[in-house]
Formats: C-alpha cells, structure tokens, sequence
C-alpha cells in the first residue's frame, strides 16, 4: 500500500507509477496511467504536474535558466531512469554489450580517420569531431558513451518517454550533455534534413524490433556521408536464435523481459547486407557475438547464428 | 529583472542551457559545491600512490583528480638523519608500481635496504625455512620506511603533468551515497556521491576510492560488511642498533609462541623490530629500561625454552631422511646478529586485528588498501596488497575511460573487485592460517608444522612458487 503525495490516500500497488488516489480522481486531478513493470515506491498524482498560475509565477521570479524540461517532470523520469540505468537490472545485458560496442565503433571511426588525415587526437577524446547518429537510443546507454568519447551524438527514438528519460539522466553530467542530443522522431523523419550529414548511424538491437526493415536501413544508409559508417547490431533469423535468444533469454534465465524478442522480426545477416548492397554500402565486418548469463559478459565469436554486428562503410 | 537575466541567457546561450542550469540551481542555495571526477579520501601511502598513478596516466589527463588529506601540509620531504621506527618491506611488483612515476627512484636516492634473504625458525624446534631468490641477485623484497614511501610519492605527485588537487587539514565530515545513505532519499538525489566536507563546502564526485585505512569513513558511509577478528596481540617496533656493521640484507624472524619477531635490516648498523606479542607483555617491553630491552630482544631471538623434545627429534629423523633423498637440497640454518642498542624514544607498538571487507565497491564507490584489508604484519604483505589494489584500479579505470563508460559505473567495479579478492583473500586466508598455526605449543601441532617446514625448505620448487606469489 502506498500513499498518495498530493492527497495522501493509499492507492494501488507499487508497479504503476502514476497511480493517482480515487480521490484526485473523481477531483478531476488526474487519470490512470500505467507503466510496465516498474517499481517505484514514491507514488504521486498527476496532480503534481498541473500547476495553479502563482506557483508558474513564483518559478518565473526565480533567477533561473529555463531548460527543456521542467522540474517536475525531471523528477518523474529520473525515477524511470533508474530502471534503464540500473546496471543490474533489466537492461543488464544492454549495458554489457558496450564492453563490445564501443571499442567496435570507436576503432572503427579512428582507422577510418587516421587513413584519411593525419590530424592531431587528444588520446583521452578519441571520437572527437565525429558526428553520430544513435538511432533508438533509448534510455542513451551507448549514446553516453560515445558522447564522452568526444563525439557529437544524436540520439533518436520514437518513444517520448525514452528521450525524457535520456535527458535526464545525462543532465547530471555537463562535459556528456554538452555532446548530445535527444530528438523524438523516427528516422524517416530525418532523412528529409539530415540526409549525408552523419559520419556513423549505429543502430544497435533496433532492426528486430521494426516493422518494415527494408525502408528502415534504407533510411538509416540515407543519413550517412558518403565514406561513413554504419553499424547494426541485432539477431539472425535461425533455429539456434528462437532457442537461445527467445525461449532461454525470456523465459528460463529471464535476461529480458518476456515478449520483448519477435522471432518473425529477427533478420539474417545475409538479408541485411543484401539491403545494404543495394544503398551502396560494402561490409566491413561481420562479426557474432555471446552473452554469458554466468558472467554476465558478451563476447565475440565467429558464429553468427544468435547475435552479430555488421560494419559497414559507405561508396564515396 | 530576475526574469528579462533568464531571457537574456537563454537567448545567448541556447546551448549552455543545461550547464547553467546547474550553475544556477545551486547558487540559489547557500552551499558552494564542486565538481570532481575522482575523490580519493586518504592521503597515505595508498591513497597518495593512486593519486599519483592516475595523475602520470594519459587517460587522465583532462580528469580533475581530488586528494583529500587530514594531515597539514609537510612540504617538501627532508630526510631525517634518524631512522623512523615505521618501515615496510616492498615486494619487487610494489617497486614496479612505484617506478612507473617514478617514486622508486626517489626512494633509492634517499634510503632503502635490500633483503637478498628470509630466515624463519621455530622457538619449539629446530624447523627452520630459509627463502632466497636463486641467483642471489635480485632481491626479495625492499625495507624502507613508511616516511621516506610518503614522501617519495608525495614529490613526484606534485611534479605530475596532470595537476591533482591535493587538500591538506581536510577531511569528509561525510558521505552522501546515492542508493545506500539515508540523507539522499530526502534530498536533491543526485546520481554523483557528494563528499561533505564541512563549512556548507561539498564536491560531487564521479567516483569516490576510500583509502582511508583501517577505520575507513567510507567503508562505513557504503554500509559495506567485514570481517573482523581481534588477534589480542600488539606488535612492538622499534630501531635497534647491531652489534657490528655487518652486510645487512638478511629478514630473521623467529616464531615464539606468543608470537613473531622479526628483525628487518636497515643499514648496515641498523635493523627495525617488528615484534608481535601478548598486549601485557607489549606494555612491558614499551616500559623497560634500554638495557633490558636489548636483553630481551637478543633473549627472544637465543632462548631456547620453549624446545620441544619430541619435535626435536622428530625434525632431527625427518632432515636426515630428507638428506638422504634430496642431498644438499636444504638451506643451512644462520645465526640472525646480536642487538647492542636500541634508538632512543624508538619504541612503539600498536594493536593488530584481521580485517576483510566483504565487497570492495558499490555504485561510484571503490576502496583499496587498509580501508578493505588489513593483515598480520607477520609475512611483511599488508601495503603490498594495497599498492597492488592500486595499480589493478588504476588499469581498469584506464580501460572504462578508453570504453568511454562513467568512472563509477559498478560493471568495471566490479571487475576490480573480483581481481583483487581473488588475489588478496587468498593471502589473508594463508597469513591468518599461518599465525594461529604457530601461536601453540600444543606438541602435535609443533610436531606437524616442523615436519611441515622442514618438508617445504627442501623443496626449491615450491618455496620459489611461494616466493614467485609472495612477490607478484
């Protein structure tokens, strides 16, 4: 049982945040919302986020710059945060996988660099100057990273909530905020203003989750400038990958939530590069990659049969 | 006019938005606070030698680095004419951290004594084991004084290319940790841990390291469990002067059931005393004239009291079998020096305990040295474990840096937390096995360790692999 901040009645359980008391509810204060499987034990009413003339009057009188979000709201998903930034939690293995994902993406743009200028790099900003573009960033786990690299990042997802929580999370740290930028769209969006303009687009554990794959790496290819990079991450479409990364990771060793893998979705390695030939882009490489639940570590392998990365670079 | 301040910034600045946002916000509040990438609270010779190896490291360059110290600035190290009653004995990986910026150097041009030799017997036998390295050349380890380590370390860390904010006189009045104190719950929760520091002053911190001994502050704001056990004995030190100059470069330790004596060489005149025993007899040894503690300590190294009979001939059978298998194999016993003085106001002594903290980090937290273990002085290991800390954090945060992930991110933390356990309980175990092994006189247990020593002092290969991991 929890109690409401605003007029303090106990409401429902812990797992919905957001659960305002029936009373702000029959007061007009506030709706149901639910939030998938989140704890949380600060319950509060939405009351909290409609506020009377005065209180937005008084904030003005404050000497105090105005950011994109408000005080209110940075609260509500910095508590949501948590869950995408708690790095043993349920995002456990996607933390992890940037023990692999940097470092690919990192000596991939500085070879790519040190053949085409022989400019001076500060060793501890290695991905200065590079602009990427991290599509579905999600809680920003692999966009920080590559922010504090020294790279400019643009993080695109499609779910409001996520780019409020990336904000968030990053507002905390000024030398990684000043490099990145969250953006709510999907990337077909972009690809009208910002077609050639990135130097990398990294899509990690995106492509299963599409719709219609093709446009999607057709729009992600449109992004990059010619010579530039791309870098996916996702699950082949085989008998081992239904057993290992849908019936094992979901539902035995509970890596993932259940229902998060769409076996129908995931897509060979093969299909993918075809999609990337045909935007005229050359593979790199193509590399599997393991999770060891014990360890909790990812790994690269030779087999491609349950996880992979492409690199690929585009025709100048 | 407060409101047209926030327009005017807001339209100069779009993209400083979020960087003044904090600038504001807490200036808005009376407490001046400030930003750090690493807090390292304790300045020892621990918590000075991390500073000073991520302050030579290339990844840290642009980091801003905080040293937290109690104590008031010494400046510079001058080097006393008389030796300091405090000494360690280095192992050769301990020199090879402390090379790499460049403190070795500054030790050897001040002082430190190589030991080329280990002699450890038994009161209640005759079982003795000697250790060496093979060609005699390399040493097995460095004494040098705990003052002089400072020092060293402290001069180069203000040389360092990468400035690190040493604060001399100041000292975390707290901790706030986010997920384990109660006071962050109520407050602004932000993710970074602040260090108080008192006088409204804090700094957040990307990651605070604990190096603050035994009785860690930090240890206890992480909530962070030990293991403690009281050995109810005090170890004496003290500097003593030998009876000839002699070519010092010998450790003697003699086993008495009260405990350990160990005799570390200095110079070629002086030795340290290193003697553990019952806190009543400590009392009594601090008390005595200096005559008859000379007599006391040449007593404890030539008595020959506690002789067991039937150890004594049980070793006698075994040594003579051994003899016969592996001839020539087993180090000769030497005599350790005679004392004929020791340095006046020398003498201290101070309690010993066993101590292991259960987990070595949380989230933005990391302790290394005495603040995680503390051992037996018996086998000389204690700062070496901790020197060793040091150099395995300072590699992996090199290498969360170079994977661009937040310094106090638990994923590498973790990392080097299981490294340095798996290397230091092992040891902790070993010494504490060792001391309750030879703190009886119970005459099975005498019997068994002689035959025990005896057995390992015949066998080169083994004691070497001892030494190879003593050292490493």
């Amino acid at each position: 049982m929890f109690v409401c901040r605003t007029c303090r009645q106990t409401v429902q359980s812990a797992t919905y945040v957001q659960w305002p008391s029936r009373a702000c509810v029959t007061a007009g204060r506030g709706s149901f919302e639910q939030r998938r499987g989140v704890h949380n034990t600060r319950v509060q009413c939405q009351s909290l986020r409609t506020r009377s003339a005065e209180e937005n009057d008084q904030k003005f009188q404050r000497p105090m710059a105005q950011t994109t979000i408000d005080e209110e709201e940075v609260k509500k998903f910095s508590n949501l945060a948590e869950l995408w930034w708690d790095e043993a939690g349920e995002f456990e293995a996607l933390h992890s996988m940037n023990e692999l994902r940097v470092p690919l993406i990192r000596d991939a743009l500085v070879n790519q660099r040190q053949q085409e200028s022989e400019g001076t790099v500060r060793p501890s900003l290695p991905l200065e100057g590079f602009q990427i573009l991290d599509v579905g960033s999600g809680g920003g786990i692999l966009s920080e990273p590559l922010a504090r690299l020294g790279a400019l990042v643009v993080g695109v997802d499609a779910s409001e909530e996520n780019i409020k929580i990336a904000q968030a999370h990053v507002m905390h740290d000024p030398k990684v905020a000043r490099n990145i930028k969250y953006i709510q769209a999907t990337v077909e969006d972009l690809v009208g203003t910002e077609a050639e303009k990135f130097d990398a687009v990294v899509t990690s554990e995106v492509v299963e989750h599409v719709a219609d794959v093709p446009t999607f790496v057709t729009a992600c290819c449109q992004l990059v400038k010619p010579g530039g990079s791309i870098f996916l991450t996702t699950l082949n479409k085989t008998y081992l990958s239904y057993a290992l990364g849908v019936v094992v990771a979901e539902n035995l060793l509970r890596l993932v939530s259940p229902g998060t893998h769409d076996w129908n979705k995931f897509i060979s390695p093969q299909d993918l590069q075809y999609i990337l030939d045909q935007n005229d882009f050359s593979t790199r490489l193509l590399h599997g990659m393991m999770y060891n639940p014990l360890m909790k570590r990812w790994s690269w392998i030779k087999n491609t049969s349950v996880n992979y990365a492409i690199h690929a670079v585009k025709a100048t | 006019m407060a409101m047209s301040l926030s327009l005017l910034f807001r339209r100069c600045c779009p993209k400083n938005r979020q960087a003044l946002h904090r600038l504001f916000s807490t200036a808005s509040t009376s407490e001046s606070s400030d930003d750090a990438d690493i807090v390292i609270s304790g300045g020892g010779m621990v918590g000075a030698s991390m500073a000073c190896a991520l302050a030579y490291s290339d990844s840290f360059a642009d980091k801003r680095i905080v040293l937290l110290e109690a104590a008031p600035d010494r400046g510079d190290f001058h080097l006393p004419k008389r030796y300091s009653n405090r000494t360690c004995a280095l192992s050769p990986s301990t020199a090879g951290l402390l090379s790499s910026f460049g403190a070795w150097e500054e030790i050897e041009m001040m002082r430190s004594q190589p030991v080329r030799r280990m002699q450890v017997w038994d009161s209640c036998s005759d079982s003795m084991i000697a250790f060496s390295q093979e060609d005699m050349t390399e040493p097995l380890a460095w004494i040098v004084e705990n003052d002089v380590i400072l020092g060293a370390i402290m001069r180069r860390l203000r040389q360092a290319p990468n400035p690190v904010d040493i604060r001399f006189e100041t000292s975390a009045k707290s901790f706030v940790i986010p997920h384990v104190s109660e006071s962050w719950e109520e407050k602004s929760k932000h993710p970074w841990v602040k260090v108080e520091l008192g006088g409204e002053k804090s700094i957040y911190t990307r990651l605070l390291v604990g190096a603050d001994g035994s009785k860690s502050a930090v240890r206890a704001a992480a909530k962070l469990h030990t293991v403690k056990w009281n050995y109810e004995q005090t170890a004496v030190v003290a500097t003593l002067r030998l009876a000839e100059a002699i070519d010092n470069n010998v450790a003697w330790q003699r086993f008495l059931p009260t405990g350990p004596i160990a005799l570390l060489p200095l110079s070629e005149e002086f030795s340290s005393l290193v003697w553990t025993t019952t806190p009543e007899d400590a009392k009594h040894l601090l008390k005595l004239p200096e005559e008859s503690f000379v007599d006391a300590v040449n007593d404890a190294y030539w008595h020959e009291r506690d002789k067991n009979a039937l150890a004594d001939k049980a070793v006698d059978g075994f040594s003579q079998l051994l003899n016969n298998i592996m001839p020539g194999g087993t180090a000769m016993k030497q005599l350790p020096p005679t004392v004929t003085g020791v340095e006046e106001k020398s003498r201290a002594a101070f309690p010993l305990e066993l101590m292991h903290a259960s987990h070595y980090v949380r989230p933005r937290v990391a302790l290394i040295g005495d603040a995680a273990h503390r051992l037996h002085p018996l086998a000389g290991q204690g700062v070496n474990l901790g020197f060793g800390d040091v150099e395995c954090l300072t590699r992996i945060l090199e290498q969360a840096v170079a994977g661009g992930s937040d310094l106090g991110s638990l994923n590498h933390l973790l990392t080097y937390e299981t490294k340095r356990q798996r290397h230091n309980l092992p040891v902790v175990a070993t010494i504490d096995g060792l001391q309750r092994l030879y703190s009886t006189d119970f005459t099975p247990l005498v019997v068994a360790r002689s035959l025990g020593l005896t057995a390992v002092n015949s066998l080169t290969m083994f004691k070497n692999l001892i030494i190879q991991r003593a050292t490493a």
